[in-house]
């Protein structure tokens, strides 16, 4: 349903897509994190950091089996690969897609304030936030 | 009597009353090195016939600085020289025998700071009807340094737009609304919704929707709004409409992008007939604000285009550049608009990167520092569709807008199915280039196969996969590559 990522309109990647991904990444120089998140609210920018980005990692399939045991701890959240480049004038991230959607994906409600001259005040509210900050946060 | 001129002439024959060649003046200066802070023109000359190139390039330097037609003493009142526009170098153009590259070096302090109104009045402000020149062409310009650094160039750029908008690693996607004219507010907002939750980055108003009887702005704008909320609530992607902003006065564009902004839309758009006050007005205005400010390059063609006379585009883009708009319509090779491919990818890189080589072969006549002014996100739109995906990236590259139009509205499946057969193909494209594979032959391969998880994709290469815009450019270099 969420369809934020540079592949979010295609069938989900396999490990080996997954790997091919990484081994384009890392021959860019390009260092490569996971995040993950049980909010993807659109901006929602911080997601959780799976140990640092890793800046020094050579090999796709190291990098695979970091995003598998992600997926391992957290099975119930969204999982993404992003590559930072840190060349001049870019200095930002230059891919970054997600390699795991929850099966339930609870989504958002739009909702909408009344203000004066017909305009809409509007908040797209996650309902992953309706649960407590002790369920979303302390299974770890 | 001493000679007090570059060229030798006594001071009678140089100040005498009346009139003498602008080569005489002084503006033909073929021992000039430019300086570091000059402003450089390349100028496209076609001289009258038995007029000397020479003369004619010297005119252009005059007309185009302190001349008049006439000598006049009060120049003497100055430290005339340094005002002076200096012709220094006059090259004929290969194959044709009519046309000259005319080199001419200004002063900066010629232009005010921050200015391309005052840029181009001088640059471009009397000396294209000049009658001793029966065609004339800015091709390019060298803005140094020390000019670009009066600038503020474009309010977010490539990076921070895509930061804000949590989108990386392929091209944008967008799609104007159509009809062009006519659609009420409220089905005009059905179609944005359609699109953005189909998988669109962007929609946009065209350059000619602004606030016409059939559909107000304001009408427009909340409708508008509401499917970008309503796209985002569906998708959990930021989504965006271009609000154009153009009208009459520049109080009635600050009153709709104040409107656009306080009902949270990201971006607002402007048509390039504003001018170029009313631009670095919203630029301001964009950057203080923190609205991405899209720029529809509406009437361009008029001057742009043909290869003997005007300016040409890659010479406007530098300029909005220095003004600064964080999006420009720049050209799509392959669709039904005018774009050879060596002078568009001259075009994007002139938008695009820090640093500009010259490149003849791509219409480039001078290196270009920006400085780390910000980049400019080109736009291509204009008869494409999903199945020349491949070529768009390989033309165009991965800081581009794809803006499908028709090609989004046209698809038989609705407006949504054709947003998604823009956003599978792109991401299907994308996906093979970093797998290694040459997208740019295996293209339609690539399509096809995308194609089989994507009915939308299927649809949209039944319908369009063979529609292709071969003409010949107009615009084109006057140099091309020699294979090494």
């Amino acid at each position: 349903m969420i369809t934020q990522g540079t592949f979010a309109f295609l069938p989900d990647l396999s490990d080996e897509e997954i790997e091919a991904q990484i081994r384009y990444v890392i021959q860019n120089e390009w260092s490569v994190s996971i995040e993950r998140t049980d909010d993807p609210h659109p901006r929602n920018t911080f997601w959780e950091l799976w140990d640092l980005p890793m800046f020094d990692l050579n090999d796709p399939a190291a990098v695979l089996a970091e995003v598998n045991a992600c997926r391992e701890a957290f099975p119930d959240q969204y999982i993404k690969v992003s590559a930072f480049d840190n060349r001049k004038g870019r200095e930002t991230v230059a891919l970054s897609f997600i390699v795991q959607t929850p099966d339930e994906e609870p989504g958002f409600t739009l909702e909408r304030q009344s203000r004066p001259g017909r305009t809409l005040g509007y908040t797209s509210r996650p309902y992953a936030a309706d649960r407590s900050h002790g369920e979303r946060y302390s299974s770890r | 009597m001493t000679t007090t001129e570059t060229n030798g002439e006594t001071a009678e024959e140089r100040w005498g009353a009346g009139v003498i060649s602008y080569k005489a003046m002084g503006y033909w200066r073929p021992d000039y090195e430019p300086s570091d802070t000059d402003i450089i023109a390349a100028f496209r000359i076609t001289p009258q016939p038995g007029v000397d190139p020479e003369e004619a390039g010297a005119a252009v330097a005059g007309e185009s600085s302190t001349a008049t037609w006439t000598v006049v003493w009060t120049d003497r009142l100055t430290d005339h020289t340094r005002y002076q526009g200096k012709c220094y170098k006059v090259d004929p153009v290969p194959g044709n025998e009519e046309q000259f590259i005319a080199y001419i070096a200004y002063n900066i302090d010629l232009f005010e700071e921050g200015s391309i109104a005052n840029l181009t009045s001088s640059i471009i402000g009397n000396v294209f009807g000049f009658k001793a020149l029966k065609a004339l062409r800015l091709e390019d310009m060298r803005i140094p340094v020390a000019y670009v650094k009066t600038f503020d160039g474009p309010p977010h750029g490539i990076v921070a737009e895509r930061e804000m908008l949590n989108k990386f690693g392929r091209p944008l996607i967008g799609c104007t609304v159509k009809p062009k004219l006519g659609l009420s507010s409220r089905n005009y907002g059905r179609v944005v919704y359609e699109g953005l939750r189909g998988g669109l980055d962007f929609t946009k108003d065209d350059e000619n929707i602004n606030s016409q009887p059939f559909m107000r702005w304001r009408e427009r704008f909340l409708y508008c709004m509401e499917a970008i909320e309503r796209a985002q609530e569906v998708t959990g992607e930021i989504k965006g409409h271009y609000m154009n902003v153009t009208a009459a006065t520049m109080e009635d564009m600050y009153e709709r992008a104040e409107f656009a902004k306080e009902l949270g839309s990201v971006i607002v758009m402007m048509d390039l007939t504003v001018g170029y006050t009313a631009m670095t007005s919203m630029s301001k205005w964009a950057r203080r604000n923190g609205m991405i400010l899209h720029l529809h390059r509406a009437g361009h063609g008029t001057y742009t285009r043909q290869k003997n006379h005007g300016v040409s585009f890659r010479v406007i883009a530098k300029w909005c550049r220095l003004l600064g708009v964080d999006h420009i319509h720049a050209g799509t090779v392959v669709g039904k608009l005018e774009g050879d491919p060596a002078m568009i990818a001259g075009f994007y890189d002139t938008l695009r990167l820090d640093y500009v080589p010259a490149n003849p072969a791509h219409g480039i006549y001078f290196d270009q520092d920006w400085a780390s002014l910000n980049a400019v996100m080109p736009v291509a739109s204009g008869g494409i569709h999903a199945g020349q995906t491949h070529q768009l990236l390989h033309y165009l590259g991965e800081d581009s807008i794809l803006q499908f139009g028709g090609g989004t509205i046209g698809h038989p499946m609705g407006i949504a199915a054709g947003a998604e057969a823009n956003r599978v193909a792109v991401e299907a494209i994308i996906k093979a280039r970093n797998e290694g594979k040459d997208y740019y032959t295996e293209g339609e391969e690539i399509l096809k196969l995308a194609a089989k998880t994507s009915p939308a994709l299927l649809a949209a290469l039944d319908t369009w996969g063979d529609v292709t815009f071969d003409y010949e450019s107009t615009d084109t270099a006057d140099v091309a590559p020699t294979p090494s």
